[in-house]
């Protein structure tokens, strides 16, 4: 309720935001599942209490330091969405608030330079491919050692030296052709995201969705047209240029069955086009019904269900629920259920499932200190399963999770679900996959 | 901000820095309330201590400052118990969440009174045991909140609240001494009187809580039924059989609806009321009782039982019961809860008289009830968008509590008095009732600034407003009263 004092509340940008705010009840229940509140213990910090301050700003207040410093402070994992019992679309309302943060709020210079250089590099496959020369010579010269401990980097921006740290060791990247043919009889015609750090940092994975897609029937295709799919920009409130990667994508798919998605990020943001676009005539159609033919891995196989044969892998392995993919699309069941079909494959759970790696797209690079002490937090839990693989869908995730366990001295080999997948359809040795850190 | 508050902000950042203390208004606001909504007081200074002695030094600055101060645990509290004082401290615990000690052997555990309920459960699940009080909100309300509130739960038809799992407490008394109240004390039950005084009578810093064996079986049955009054037959037969279940649970028509629209329970479609029967124990004796109240429900016209196979099933018929409250928000824009207690016998007569008081008024009314002790929670759905519908709300909610008194109840079960219900206090006791109890009050907080404003309709014994009192009490004047 407001009080009397309070000024008059000014139309909302958003027509749909008081709505949207109404419908929490405040009852709390995002709490322990929240990241921040987690960590701090603080109101402001939590989901309840960002919506609290959404509410005053809707009602009013100046989106001041402190408020904006709390909004950005969220990782934006949407455990909150999953806890709540009363169905508030907190993922609309982070994503209306950081757009409207962007529009309307001075970011201090040093911050506004970050910021400028993430967004000028990651949406970039072909400005990520450039940095990869000397990204693995810097690695091979064993530069990279003497620069952690020099601590030089810390020193000049913690965020460079986050960017640093994740940087996963770079082998060759094999180029994919932009069609991969079905193996045996063609069940369907999918198109492939190949994303941009996954493309680049993480070629295998590529390689192995590809594979495993046409192994089970699929013609792969693979349009070299396609570029970032605005992930990172929306999730950070950058609309305007989330729409026209959206575009991008989605005149470089038309015309497949289903759009298969192996990084969690990016099939979140493409399930949500048809709402980034609904205001243009021209896109809204298209890009719901992208939106509505976009899968991810896991759940794009289990419901074409299996056909090639699993041959054995006895491996342990923890599976990580990537935020994107257990809390903004739902998809916890099907990657445990394609694992676990495979002969001789231990699951094993992770303790504390719901609470965010601190990866969360740009997170770790923006706020690397929260983002360390989650990360040590999941590391922990990774650790207490003795797992000897940790399998995860979305390529921040494992480039967090492994830099925290290097960390804490503990190396662990991390995969993705698809190159599990592929060794067993392949019958490779499981030493393959164990022998590979990031 | 006051200059007395100024000078505590000063202070505070000494001892807990800077990160231990919100003044900025923006973040003070979102303090303004803990799970009851509908009275709102932005504080004037919140403070997030990191330990009891903390807490101490904080009730000891307030106290010789003549500052209110208001204990807030995870914010959750459903009257208003945590509501902020406009010129007082918030003294928010939810860091301090350390599970201190767990003695299974002993079964009992140490734990700081910001941890969360349910992570007192999970600390000792692997030994075989658990924390019997079971709040819906368990997952997130802390145990701090749980002694202010002697919060119970679907369970504590046969384990009782929470008053009767705690076996210690560290307390800052609302003089900022540290005492150890016990239950084994001889002399009088202190402990009693702190748990459940709804943070007037001082800050528990540590709680030694009772774990209980987790029990060798759980079975849990959904019955559904036409009708509310169906339901009520079937509790009534159950408890006449002499059946001590874990919990005996209820939802009307409009409950379900909010429920299924929230998690997907699955409930029967058509049902009127379900039922939500659960027993546990050794598994001869639950295996028999089992049965026999599957008959009882079959003769008060169960139309389906579904009888949990295995924990999945069992928490999901529960999903839709412990997310009923939160869950209305679907259906209605805005409602409040309400507990109120009756006799279990009186449950078809009230339930009547509701439906009637609902159609009357036009104001929609969900029912879900603890319904084997008799504890009602009626939501009543509001739009808070239109004119009076707030007020309307609020009549029908008073009227529910009138009822309650009216069949021999009470105005609370479980969510406590606090600032929500101290207006009905008069109507279930007289003033002199009042008096003595604000005695009590007095006895722990003679300046009257410990939580001020909970409980009591006005602040009678100890002046009219909290700070420190000037000269004898007019009581205590007359000779009707001492201080001591």
């Amino acid at each position: 309720m407001t009080a009397p004092d309070e000024p008059a509340a000014p139309a909302p940008a958003v027509p749909e935001l008081p709505k949207l705010l109404d419908d929490c009840v405040h009852c709390g229940f995002c709490l322990p599942t929240c990241p921040t509140y987690v960590l701090w213990g603080e109101e402001m910090d939590s989901p309840r209490g960002r919506i609290h301050l959404m509410r005053q700003h809707a009602e009013g207040a100046p989106l001041g330091e402190a408020m904006v410093g709390h909004f950005d402070a969220c990782l934006g994992c949407m455990a909150c969405v999953t806890a709540c019992p009363s169905g508030v679309r907190y993922d609309r309302l982070i994503e209306i608030t950081r757009a409207e943060v962007e529009r309307e709020h001075d970011r201090p210079l040093r911050e506004r330079a970050i910021r400028a250089a993430v967004f000028a590099l990651f949406p970039y496959p072909r400005r990520l491919r450039a940095l990869r020369g000397p990204l693995r010579l810097y690695q091979r010269a064993g530069l990279d050692r003497l620069v952690r401990r020099s601590g030089l980097l810390e020193r000049l921006s913690p965020s460079l030296a986050a960017m640093e740290r994740l940087a996963p060791a770079l082998g060759p990247a094999p180029r994919l052709p932009a069609r991969v043919a079905a193996r045996g009889g063609r069940r369907a015609t999918v198109g492939m995201l190949t994303g941009c750090v996954q493309r680049e940092f993480f070629p295998g994975v590529n390689a192995a969705t590809a594979r495993v897609l046409a192994l089970e029937g699929c013609d792969v295709v693979i349009p070299p047209s396609q570029g970032c799919c605005g992930a990172l920009s929306l999730h950070s409130g950058r609309e305007d240029e989330a729409r026209r990667f959206a575009r991008r994508t989605i005149a470089a798919f038309e015309g497949v069955d289903a759009i298969v998605v192996n990084a969690a990020g990016c099939g979140s943001s493409m399930k949500e086009y048809g709402a980034l676009l609904a205001d243009e005539p021209a896109w809204a159609e298209r890009a719901a019904a992208l939106a509505g033919r976009t899968r991810d891995f896991a759940e794009y196989l289990a419901e074409l269900g299996p056909r090639a044969e699993r041959r054995p892998l006895p491996v342990s392995i923890a599976y990580h629920d990537a935020c994107h993919l257990a809390h903004a699309q739902g998809v916890r069941a099907q990657p445990r259920a394609l694992l676990t079909a495979v002969p001789g494959l231990e699951l094993r759970e992770i303790a504390d499932p719901d609470v965010c790696c601190g990866s969360a797209g740009t997170y770790n690079l923006l706020r690397p200190e929260a983002a360390g002490e989650l990360g040590d937090r999941k590391a922990a839990n990774v650790r207490a399963t003795a797992a000897e693989l940790l399998v995860a869908a979305n390529p921040g995730c494992s480039m967090q999770i492994a830099t925290a366990l290097r960390r804490r001295g503990a190396d662990i080999a991390v995969a993705h679900t698809a190159e599990v997948l592929d060794a067993s359809l392949r019958g490779l040795d499981p030493r393959t996959l164990l022998a590979r850190t990031t | 901000m006051t200059e007395a508050v100024s000078g505590l902000a000063e202070r505070f950042t000494a001892l807990l820095g800077p990160g231990g203390v919100v003044t900025d208004p923006v973040r003070l606001a979102t303090y303004e309330c803990d799970g009851l909504t509908n009275h709102r007081a932005r504080p004037a200074l919140v403070v997030l201590p990191d330990d009891g002695a903390q807490i101490a030094e904080i009730v000891r600055a307030c106290v010789a400052a003549g500052v209110p101060y208001v204990a807030r645990g995870s914010g959750t509290g459903l009257s208003g118990g945590a509501l902020p004082r406009t010129d007082g401290v918030l003294i928010v615990t939810s860091r301090l969440r350390r599970v201190l000690e767990v003695d299974v052997p002993n079964q009992r555990a140490v734990v700081e009174p910001g941890v969360i309920n349910l992570d007192v459960s999970r600390a000792v699940r692997a030994d075989g045991y658990y924390f019997a009080p079971d709040p819906s909100s368990q997952q997130i309300c802390s145990v701090g909140g749980n002694v202010a509130e002697n919060s119970g739960g679907a369970h504590c038809l046969k384990y009782g609240f929470t008053a009767h799992h705690v076996l210690s407490c560290e307390v800052v008394t609302p003089e900022g001494e540290v005492v150890e109240l016990r239950a084994d004390d001889p002399g009088y039950d202190l402990l009693g009187v702190f748990v459940g005084a709804e943070g007037t009578l001082g800050i528990a810093t540590k709680v030694t809580v009772k774990l209980t064996r987790l029990p060798e079986t759980v079975q849990t049955l959904l019955a559904a039924f036409d009708s509310i009054e169906r339901g009520g037959t079937a509790v009534s037969a159950i408890i006449g059989a002499g059946v001590v279940p874990a919990a005996i649970e209820m939802m009307d028509a409009l409950s379900i609806e909010a429920a299924e629209a929230s998690v997907a329970c699955g409930y029967p479609p058509g049902a009127g009321a379900v039922l939500i029967v659960e027993l546990d124990g050794p598994a001869a004796e639950v295996e028999h009782q089992f049965a026999q109240i599957r008959a009882l429900c079959e003769e008060a016209g169960a139309f389906e039982i579904r009888v949990a196979a295995d924990d999945a099933a069992r928490a999901l018929i529960w999903r839709g019961r412990k997310s009923a409250f939160a869950a209305v928000g679907r259906i209605s824009p805005a409602y409040l809860v309400q507990d109120g207690v009756i006799p279990r016998t009186a449950l078809p007569r009230v339930l009547a008289r509701i439906d009637a008081l609902s159609a009357e008024s036009g104001v929609r009314v969900a029912n879900v009830f603890h319904a084997g002790d008799g504890n009602l929670h009626p939501l009543v759905l509001f739009d808070d968008a239109e004119p009076g519908a707030a007020e309307r709300a609020e009549q029908v909610s008073g009227a529910i509590l009138d009822l309650c008194i009216e069949h021999g109840g009470s105005i609370t079960g479980e969510h406590g008095v606090g600032v929500d219900k101290a207006r009905y206090m008069p109507r279930m006791f007289t003033a002199t009732d009042l008096d003595t109890m604000q005695m009590v009050r007095c006895g722990f907080d003679p300046a009257g600034l410990c939580n001020p404003g909970k409980i009591y309709p006005t602040p009678r014994l100890c002046g009219e407003a909290p700070g420190v009192r000037k000269g004898v009490h007019p009581l205590v004047e007359q000779g009707k009263a001492d201080l001591f």
